[in-house]
Parts: C-alpha cells; structure tokens; sequence
C-alpha cells in the first residue's frame, strides 16, 4: 500500500451551499423566472380588482378587495359588438372545434405515419417530402384556395370546414411524428403477423395501434394546444357565430365601444389561456416531448 | 451461392407480378387524404396563388393579366414597405435575442442546480399560451396610463418613459418583449437538449486543461451545438415570417400602420380591401422569402451531409 495519502474521499470537493457563484446562478434564474412569471401574474391580480381599484393604478399590487365579478362577467355578459352573451358562446364554438379536429387530424395522420413506415409504395416518399416541405409554405399562400375548396364543398364558415382545414394543416407534424415511430417498430413483428395472413388495417388495429398509445398522447397534446390556440385560420374560415375563442376574446377586448374594464378583459384572456395551461401543467414531461417533436420539423 | 442467388434471382424476375398501381391498395387508399394535402392543398393551392398574382383580380379571382403589375405596385405601397422593415427588425432582433436568451437559460439550467425542473416549467409555460393571449396580457402591462410607465413614475421617477404602444418609434419593442417572452423557452428547451447531449468527457477534458466555464462554452460547446442552432434558427424564423396574431391582439398595426406586418398586410388586402391581387402578390413574396430562408438550410443539412 504505496499510495495511503490518497485514500480520502474521491470525486470533487462539495461545493459550498452559498458560493458567491450559487448566489449569482441563482440570482439569476429568479430575476429570470420573474419575467416570465409577471405576466400571469399581473393577469391574475388585475382580474379579481374592481374597476375603481384598476384606475388607482398600481398594477401590480395585490386586490386589497378579492371580486369574482369581472370572471362572471367575462364568462357570460361580456359584449362583442352588440352581441353581450360573453366568451362562453366561443368556448363552446372552440370545443365543437377542438373535439373532431383532434380526433380526425390524428386518425389520418396515424394511418397514414403507418403507411408510409411499413407498407412503402412507389411515391410514397416523394409525397411525404412534398407534405414536410408544405409545412414551411407560409399559410398566407393558401388561405384564398382554401377558402375556394370550402366554398366548393360548402362548408365555407361552417365548423367543418374548420375542422377540415386544421387536419390538413395538422398533417405534415403529426404524420412524421406517427411515421418516425411506427418505423421504430421491429420490422420482424410486421412480417410475423404478414405471415399469420393479417391485412392492412388487421396489423394497424392489433398491432400497431396499442403499441403506440404513447405517442398518441403527444400527438394529442400538439393538436390540442395547437387547435386550440389558433387564431388565423379561426378568424378567416368561420363567421361570428362559430368564431373559436380566441378570436371572440380579441373582439372582446380590442372592441373600441363602450368603457374599457380591463379587470373583465384580463378575465377573458385568462379564461381562454387557462385550456392550454391547464394541459401545459398536468401533462408535465409528455408536453415537452410534443413541442420538440414539433420542433424538429425537417 | 452464387447460383442459389442466381436462381431466386430469375425466379422473382419470372414470377407473375400484379400490376403494381393495385399492389397493396389499402396501403394507397389510407394515403388519399395525405396525397390530396401535398398535392391539391399545398402545391396547387400555393401555384395557383402564384398565377393569380400576376392578374389585376379584385373582389373574385379573375384571370385578366397585368403581368407584374402587383409587384410594381406593391413595393410602391408605403404600408408593405413599413410591414417589410418592420419585419427585419423584429426578425434579426428576435433571432438575436431568442438565441441568446435560449442558450443562456440552457446553460444556467444545466449547471446541475436544484428545482431544475420548476424553473424549466416557468421559462416554458408562456409556449403553451395563444399569441392572442400574450398579446393581450403586454398589451396591459404595457399600457401608458395603468402599466408599468405609470407604475415606475409614481415610484418617483416622473420622467421615465415606456410607452411602446403608443410611439411608433418603439412599437416593434413593445412586441418584440412579448414575442420573446412567449417563443424562448421552446429555444432554450431545444437548446438544454443539445448541451445534454454533449459528452461529460468534453467538461473534463477542459477543466483538466485549465479552461474556464465561459471559455469552453464559447470555444468547444458552441461549435459542437451547431445543428442545434441550426434548428433553433430555422424555428424562429419559419416563426418570425408567420407574426400575425400577436400584431393584430397586441397593437392591430398600431398606432397608425407603424407596427403593420407583411402576414397581416395579405390577410386585410384579401379578406377587406377586396384588392385580391394585392395580396396574393404580397403572399408570394413571403414565399420567396421563406424559399430564400430555406435553400441555405437545406444545402447545410443535406448537401453538406453528402459530402461529408
């Protein structure tokens, strides 16, 4: 035993607790987490003020007087133009959306991810290429086609039509990210269950299907968010009495009648952000999944 | 072996084959709805707003041609100038800082600390939020007469001004804040993933050789990031040229047409002016835009990937 003198503990030293470095590191991130934090914040608290409160100035002051007020009225008397119904006419309008859009875009895309990972054919991957590149096509060069198709088939500012419009724009992510991970799928199992003389929709239903539960919750996180949180194709292919959500709260709140009550608009906002966030929170690590395979697009 | 391959060669090659357009046709079947997407939505759809640039169409599409009248008049349009230089701006801006502010985050976070996930969850939540919806919240914080001015001047500080809102001069901040506020921390998500995926052995190496933090940031991690960045930069700016929402919750162009974008540009020819060749021309110019954004992209992902 030559080397006594270097059986100490091994590894780096433990940093201390309260390192000038750990303060500043942290430092930072809570001047950082601040930023972003304001925001809902500064919504949260506007919207349980009073109108007299909000004119006190002070935005972000706490409510020295809690009021669920400006959220009822948010919800059920808000005015878009003469229309005084509230947001709750576009919540419903966007989960009449949501629901089929959802389960639609995801039913194409997951057969069609399935066709193109194991049952190839000549130009499969020449459209699939087309379908990837189309999603960089900046939505402003389709939207008049669009809205002749629509106009064509006579959905033209139906829900449908809606509906129709987010699968197809909804296609190229969710369609590469079916294809990328049914292709992960041992080609072996395919063959084995080609060999026991099952078909095309046979391997996809009892096979493929249970096997991909998974990614089909991220996939419907994307869509989820996704569909719920546009505005574009909401404001142009749907007229006011199936406008989504956020384009009633834009009406709402950018109207230039009447008095502003900015207590009853951050209750809007908040109303219409709170889908999304409510996913955002309880979905955890699986939303993160969703964006960055949203994210990778090419 | 040679002959057994020679064999089951000539054998497949003699074998009746169906024909092949009939070959798996459920397969083809389940395809239609992604063939008419590429084919009749996106590539007919974007050609025919193409040819219909070139045409003086007004309320209805009509295939008059003026050639390329549009585009004359287009870049004479003070309104599409405002909305192009108002879009370089916020675009290299936004870039700038989104990379910036993505890498930053990245690296504080991957410094081994506590409630690491806690902070990843605040920097991301606002990516789950609408651009109506964070247009909308800055659109009160930033407002002159209850906002943050406000707040600031009467903490004693009765000169302080920040009124994007309101001064043309500004008013690409006031979106430019928000913008970055809702987009970095899809960026600095990607970015965390890129730094984990970064050898350890690379950390050692530079400690060993004496290195400080910041300098092996810049000299080894960066350069190893590439792609990484690479990605985040076609993001943000695939993100950049579709800015419409936010400009239409946040200030609706204003004040005046100063905060006035090209999306929103082809969005009001076309669905109110009723000048439809105006806005297709428009369109097509955000094409080549993106088209001009993408060639490079594409050649350092694939072509360079060719020739290494």
């Amino acid at each position: 035993m030559p080397d006594i003198a270097l059986t100490g503990p091994r590894g780096p030293k433990p940093k201390k607790r309260f390192s000038r470095g750990n303060i500043i590191l942290y430092g930072t991130l809570i001047m950082v987490s601040m930023y972003y934090l304001l925001p809902l914040y500064v919504m949260v608290v506007t919207s349980l003020k009073g109108m007299p409160e909000i004119r006190l100035g002070n935005v972000f002051g706490p409510p020295l007087e809690v009021t669920f007020q400006p959220w009822v009225k948010a919800w059920s008397e808000a005015c878009t133009g003469l229309d005084c119904t509230g947001l709750s006419k576009g919540f419903w309008n966007s989960v009449q959306i949501l629901i089929p859009s959802v389960v639609l875009s995801i039913a194409i895309a997951s057969v069609n991810g399935y066709a193109l990972s194991h049952w190839k054919f000549k130009g499969s991957e020449v459209f699939f290429t087309i379908l990837i590149l189309g999603a960089f096509i900046p939505y402003q060069t389709m939207l008049y086609p669009i809205v002749i198709m629509l106009r064509e088939i006579g959905l033209m500012g139906d829900l449908w039509g809606l509906v129709l419009v987010h699968t197809v724009f909804g296609m190229p992510i969710l369609t590469l990210l079916f294809r990328n991970y049914f292709a992960s799928i041992p080609e072996e199992l395919f063959k084995a269950a080609r060999v026991d003389g099952a078909g095309f929709w046979r391997i996809y239903f009892q096979i493929m299907l249970p096997m991909a539960l998974p990614i089909f919750v991220v996939a419907i996180i994307l869509q989820v968010t996704g569909i719920w949180n546009d505005f574009l194709f909401g404001v142009i292919y749907t007229k006011p009495a199936t406008y989504p959500m956020t384009v009633q709260l834009n009406n709402i709140v950018n109207s230039v009648q009447g008095v502003k009550e900015y207590n009853v608009n951050m209750a809007a906002t908040l109303l219409t952000g709170l889908v999304p966030l409510v996913i955002y929170f309880a979905s955890g690590k699986l939303f993160v999944r969703g964006i960055a395979a949203g994210a990778v697009k090419g | 072996m040679s002959v057994v391959e020679d064999a089951a060669h000539s054998s497949a090659k003699g074998a009746k084959r169906p024909i092949r357009l009939f070959r798996n046709p459920m397969a083809k079947i389940a395809s239609i709805p992604m063939i008419l997407t590429a084919m009749v939505v996106f590539v007919g759809g974007t050609l025919w707003t193409v040819v219909h640039s070139f045409t003086g169409s007004r309320l209805l599409p009509k295939l008059n041609w003026v050639g390329l009248d549009q585009y004359e008049r287009l870049w004479e349009t003070p309104r599409w100038l405002i909305s192009i230089s108002n879009l370089a701006l916020y675009g290299i801006c936004s870039m700038i800082l989104t990379l910036f502010i993505g890498f930053f985050l990245a690296a504080l976070l991957d410094r081994k600390i506590r409630f690491e996930s806690a902070f990843r969850t605040i920097f991301l939540y606002p990516f789950a939020l609408s651009f109506v919806v964070t247009g909308l919240a800055w659109q009160w914080i930033l407002n002159p007469d209850f906002g943050m001015q406000s707040l600031v001047q009467s903490w004693g500080w009765e000169s302080f001004q920040f009124d994007p809102l309101n001064n043309p001069d500004i008013v690409m901040f006031g979106l430019l804040i928000a913008g970055i506020w809702q987009g970095s921390g899809l960026i600095m998500c990607i970015m965390l993933a890129g730094l984990r995926g970064i050898d350890e052995d690379i950390w050692k190496a530079a400690r060993v050789d004496g290195i400080g933090t910041v300098k092996t940031y810049v000299r080894i991690v960066i350069p190893m990031m590439r792609p990484v960045f690479i990605t985040s930069l076609v993001l943000i700016a695939s993100g950049i040229i579709k800015l419409y929402d936010l400009v239409v919750a946040q200030t609706n162009g204003g004040p005046g047409i100063s905060s006035e974008v090209p999306a929103k540009y082809v969005i009001n020819y076309m669905f109110q002016a009723q000048n439809l060749g105006q806005g297709f021309a428009a369109s097509t110019m955000m094409l080549c835009s993106v088209i001009i954004i993408l060639i490079p992209w594409a050649y350092l992902e694939f072509g360079g990937r060719k020739n290494a």
